[in-house]
């Protein structure tokens, strides 16, 4: 069975991005990589591999030829193999396009037995697409996981959210996501990163897949951007520094200032 | 602009503040057309009536507290599909965003989650994100014929706008068409006597400068009236529960008055109460990323400095 771990290669949260023309986006920043909620996804896949006889992780991502990085750094952490569905049609797909192209993969990929997703992409941040996935695939969602487990076939889920916390289940196969509370991602070794080496990123195009072009891409998209602004940063205000407790007046005041 | 569904949960017998705005958002759109799915009181339709809805629909759904977001999705569809909605609006959050996203897909919809304000414009629907921690906000227009928004709270003043709107009692058996998932035990959310963290007018916030002892950021909120949160690395090393987790994964804030205490300021933290009027940050490293966006930075021991500070409010 394979454990296919969907992953997206986004700027690092402290690059200055740009966005080109058409408001998408660069997402080639000097800082780009495996997004950080997705590493959770690799993480508890590669943790639920070790609990399921024969299974093995699949890392894959759809992006631009320089997405190898995030499958690298997967493979590093201990994926088995990555495919990179890579196109200039899907250029500017909304997450509807991304998801028709995930799941065209998913088919093209045999005896995959379960999807693993992060919580959200750390760019787009949209949250919406293990949803998709599942409904897409008409597997069941065990989404925004902080524990998940796989037991004869039963994948098991706790789950917190706005209306308290939750256990759910459901017989594989499934969609699972995982969220920033379901353990550190692991640091790949030395020895990983040389063990990595020797493992191969496959990439395709949409002809493989089988997806009109029509149906991804900018011109797909049921959402169109028309303007992205800079917000304005704060600016630094009063420093002080305190010697045992000489701020208590200038803090007390400013609290009831700021509270009026 | 037609219809607009706005999904109001019933978690009591008022309407929750980030319903309440969707309301009022809604009203801005068009005829509001109030789902709340698994039954309300008669008291929590009298509340949603206080903001000016058009319709309320109470559909009970047996599958509804079994099923994870799917049965709440189909029910929407369907009152969408019933009443023609060209918009349909829920409040963001985790489960919030999910629903977005598979009524979007049922109806071939536009969807933006965590937008921050919506407009109609030339007859088209204008929508505003803030992405990228907080440090740019996206503008889309849905090209749809429907869209479907998630909206973060505190996108704008819920108005109050009496109306007696048609309430409608209704009936969903939710079919699934292939294989869901079981939801096996429920543990509501805490409930807590504070004000709720999105909602505060005030938030106090730990972090690991803490140290673990979080009665220093609890009494501060206290006697503020406030709100306590957490940073992520406050929440990781297990000072806080999550559900107070500032942040890019956690809640978005926007109080009159933020307290940072021993929080350093990560660019996720910063994400989630960029958007405070006044920001207070005790810290004791000179070099913490706080202290270049507090309105007022105190460089020093909050140990010493917050019990002090509380004894002079109180």
């Amino acid at each position: 069975m394979k454990i296919l771990t969907c992953v997206k290669y986004v700027p690092d949260a402290g690059d200055e991005v740009g966005f080109e023309s058409d408001f998408t986006l660069g997402r080639t920043g000097p800082s780009s990589k495996l997004s950080e909620l997705d590493e959770y996804a690799v993480e508890q896949a590669l943790r639920l591999r070790a609990t399921i006889d024969g299974a093995t992780v699949t890392v894959l991502s759809v992006g631009p030829a320089e997405a190898e990085v995030a499958l690298r750094k997967a493979l590093q952490m201990g994926a088995d193999e990555a495919v990179l569905v890579s196109d200039e049609a899907i250029a500017g797909s909304d997450v509807f396009g991304t998801a028709a192209v995930l799941i065209a993969a998913a088919g093209y990929l045999d005896e995959v037995g379960l999807v693993m997703c992060g919580m959200s992409s750390t760019d787009a941040g949209i949250g919406a697409l293990p949803a998709l996935l599942a409904e897409a695939l008409g597997w069941p969602l065990l989404s925004n996981a902080a524990e998940v487990s796989v037991e004869a076939g039963q994948a098991r889920i706790v789950r917190s959210d706005e209306f308290g916390t939750r256990v759910v289940e459901a017989a594989l196969p499934a969609v699972v996501s995982v969220t920033d509370q379901s353990g550190e991602p692991r640091y790949p070794s030395f020895k990983d990163v040389l063990a990595a080496k020797k493992k191969s990123v496959t990439t395709i195009g949409l002809a493989e897949l089988g997806v009109e072009a029509a149906l991804v891409g900018a011109g797909a998209a049921r959402v169109q951007v028309t303007a992205v602004v800079r917000n304005p940063e704060r600016a630094a205000g009063r420093v002080i520094v305190d010697v045992d407790g000489s701020s208590v007046d200038d803090i007390v005041e400013f609290l009831a200032a700021a509270t009026k | 602009m037609g219809n607009v569904i706005v999904l109001v949960n019933a978690t009591s017998d008022v309407v929750d503040a980030a319903s309440a705005e969707l309301l009022t958002t809604g009203a801005g759109l068009g005829s509001v057309v109030a789902v709340v799915p698994g039954g309300g009181s008669d008291a929590l339709v009298a509340d949603i009536a206080q903001y000016g809805a058009a319709e309320v629909h109470v559909v009970s759904c047996p599958q509804l507290s079994d099923s994870l977001v799917v049965a709440k999705a189909a029910l929407l569809v369907e009152r969408a599909a019933e009443t023609h909605a060209s918009i349909v609006l829920v409040a963001s959050g985790l489960e919030g965003n999910e629903v977005a996203a598979l009524v979007a897909a049922k109806l071939g919809a536009g969807l933006v989650t965590d937008a921050v304000a919506v407009r109609a414009d030339d007859g088209e629907l204008v929508v505003d994100k803030v992405v990228w921690a907080g440090k740019y906000t996206v503008t889309a227009k849905v090209v749809a014929p429907v869209a479907v928004l998630s909206m973060k709270a505190n996108s704008c003043v819920a108005v109050v706008a009496p109306s007696q709107p048609e309430v409608r009692q209704a009936h969903f058996d939710f079919a699934a068409p292939a294989p869901t998932a079981r939801v096996t035990s429920i543990e509501p959310a805490a409930t807590s006597s504070r004000p709720k963290l999105v909602e505060a007018n005030v938030v106090v916030s730990g972090g690991r400068g803490t140290d673990g002892d979080f009665a220093p950021v609890e009494a501060l909120a206290d006697a503020l009236g406030g709100a306590v949160g957490a940073s992520r690395a406050a929440v990781d090393a297990g000072f806080a529960p999550q559900p107070l987790q500032v942040g890019q994964t956690g809640k978005t804030v926007s109080p009159d008055l933020y307290v940072a205490l021993g929080i350093s300021g990560a660019i996720q933290h910063i994400a989630g109460m960029r958007t405070a009027r006044q920001i207070l940050a005790i810290n004791s490293d000179p070099e913490a990323p706080i202290h270049r966006l507090a309105d007022l930075s105190v460089v020093g021991d909050l140990k010493v400095i917050v019990p002090a500070v509380v004894a002079r409010l109180g």
